[in-house]
């Protein structure tokens, strides 16, 4: 990743009357970066996507996308951002191959390399065997990866995603993860949003958590996990089952909080963890049970939103079925 | 200024709505058919008052192929999301707004040239084709540009249908289409002067019999006034509907 702010927010607001929709926000990103804005329904990430493409004025506060104020000079920039709203809004009427087309006329991409150019991303987007259909025939899935390619066809430095993956089945979002996590490797910069934490784990070089208009945390999502986690934690697998292992282990491994999840599956939190997994060898050995398991248990991005936002997993379970 | 980047935004977007919106039946019908149904019955009323009509009629066949589709070209595109797709390119909302009002101007051109052709050939009429072109041109602006002003006050189509109906049928009645705005009682004969269709009528009018040459230019001149208001009005609505 480079050092250059791709986008750089000091201070921004947005208030709707009464309503302050975003409430001094300030980031940057860099270079390359995969950036996620994570937040419950109503935090503000659409708002701020719409500020940083131009499509709503800030009531206080800067933005530069690409070095441009969005107030002043957000046409120049656009030539180089792409935008996926959270809504696919490709024209239903036009095909595959003609919404390409269009959005590259749009964006002023010479025409010789229009076609190639078009020819490229429905290839890119395993789109090729739907290309002369028209949008409206297109899977949601489809719809969704057709959006994306249209938001690329001016090759892009900086590419906005609005909950990307919002509504789609299971393979569609793993084929459409998978894709993002591509043009990343290429090098474009990524701004999205998500409020599918484990997308944002997966996709995020670094996230900002945003509730009520305000950036709470930001950093690294090992970085933010590292935020709440008190203990280390292992839990271990026996091969077979082990008769009062929580007591016995307790005996081996006073300092750590021992709680068995089943008769052969233990969950130790606290204690040094290299002598803890020596302790657990040695008992394996003495007892003479086989050890099938090991594993380190970090908290999930989900658990550190939560402990950072202070949001009960109910709400969590009600934003994923949205 | 418009600059490259701007005409070429307008260049796509007209294109599109054509292949998208305009050239597709709905359209087409609403602004021809409507138009030529109009002239035939009024043809086969009385085909001696014709020539009197035909101005009048030309220019109703203006108004509606303009205003034809602006409704769906515009509040069906915000309602999809995908008039904001253009939104994010590198144009200006007002560019895109002037894009939606020369696409309904060139299908209107489409549909009048036909309508304005076929009638001027069927009764043999003498006209000076360069100030009906002019005045033409000009009315299908105006019309276009307050078709799109009305689009941008309301969210759904049917609402943008509805509003737009409103001064069309009104327009019809008291711009002289079909009854002489100098026959109308005094209070009309003003409130007449404040709807494009009056001048469009009254330059066509001229255009097919008056030599008094000059006076078709005060039409022209209220012509360009009226498209300069609903186009500034309607791209600041427009630019608002966005924040």
């Amino acid at each position: 990743m480079g050092n250059a702010a791709v986008i750089h927010v000091e201070e921004l607001t947005k208030a709707y009357g009464e309503l302050v929709a975003l409430d001094g926000i300030s980031f940057d990103v860099w270079d390359g970066e995969l950036f996620g804005l994570l937040g419950p329904n109503g935090a503000g990430k659409t708002t701020t996507i719409r500020i940083l493409t131009g499509l709503s004025r800030p009531t206080s506060g800067k933005a530069l996308v690409l070095g441009h104020n969005v107030r002043t000079e957000i046409v120049r920039a656009r030539k180089h951002v792409g935008v996926v709203p959270e809504q696919s809004n490709v024209y239903d009427e036009l095909t595959v191959l003609e919404n390409l087309l269009f959005m590259g006329r749009l964006y002023g991409v010479p025409r010789r390399e229009r076609r190639r150019r078009a020819e490229e991303l429905v290839e890119t987007f395993r789109l090729s065997e739907r290309k002369e259909s028209s949008a409206q025939a297109l899977s949601r899935g489809m719809k969704r990866a057709l959006t994306i390619a249209c938001a690329l066809m001016h090759k892009p430095r900086l590419l906005f995603l609005d909950e990307p993956t919002v509504g789609l089945d299971v393979a569609a979002t793993r084929s459409l993860r998978a894709l993002i996590q591509e043009l990343h490797y290429r090098g474009i910069t990524m701004f999205f949003t998500t409020h599918y934490l484990e997308e944002a784990d997966l996709l995020c070089d670094r996230a900002a958590i945003l509730v009520r208009g305000r950036i709470v945390a930001i950093g690294s999502p090992a970085e933010l996990k590292s935020m709440v986690q008190e203990k280390p934690v292992i839990v271990v697998r026996f091969e077979k089952p082990v008769p009062n292992v929580e007591v016995s282990l307790h005996l081996h491994l006073p300092w750590s909080h021992i709680g068995a999840l089943n008769s052969q599956e233990v969950r130790i939190m606290g204690g040094d963890p290299v002598q803890v997994l020596e302790t657990l060898f040695s008992f394996a050995r003495q007892t003479g049970v086989r050890i099938v398991a090991v594993n380190t248990m970090q908290p999930t991005l989900e658990e550190a939103f939560l402990k950072i936002t202070g949001l009960s997993p109910m709400v969590m379970a009600q934003e994923r079925g949205k | 200024m418009i600059g490259r980047d701007d005409l070429r935004g307008i260049c796509s977007i007209v294109g599109k709505d054509m292949r998208t919106y305009y050239l597709k039946p709905p359209a087409v019908s609403w602004g021809i058919v409507f138009p030529i149904t109009w002239i035939l019955a009024f043809y086969l009323r009385n085909p001696r008052d014709f020539r009197e009509l035909l101005p009048g009629l030309i220019a109703m066949t203006a108004l509606f192929s303009t205003t034809a589709a602006e409704a769906v070209v515009i509040n069906f595109e915000l309602r999809l999301g995908s008039l904001e797709r253009l939104l994010l390119a590198s144009i200006r909302v007002s560019t895109v707004f002037l894009a939606k009002v020369l696409g309904g101007a060139l299908f209107g051109l489409l549909m009048s040239a036909v309508v304005t052709v076929g009638t001027c050939l069927a009764v043999a009429n003498p006209l000076d084709v360069a100030k009906l072109f002019l005045i033409l041109i000009f009315s299908l602006a105006a019309f276009a540009s307050l078709g799109a002003l009305l689009c941008v006050l309301v969210k759904e189509v049917f609402e943008a249908q509805t509003l737009l109906n409103l001064p069309r049928f009104v327009m019809i009645f008291l711009s002289g289409v079909v009854y002489p705005v100098s026959a109308l009682p005094t209070p009309l004969r003003v409130l007449s002067r404040f709807f494009p269709l009056t001048y469009s009528v009254e330059g066509i009018r001229l255009a097919f019999s008056s030599p008094q040459a000059n006076i078709v230019w005060l039409d022209l001149l209220a012509l360009v006034g009226f498209t300069a208001l609903f186009l500034l009005v309607g791209a600041r609505r427009f630019a608002a509907r966005f924040d």
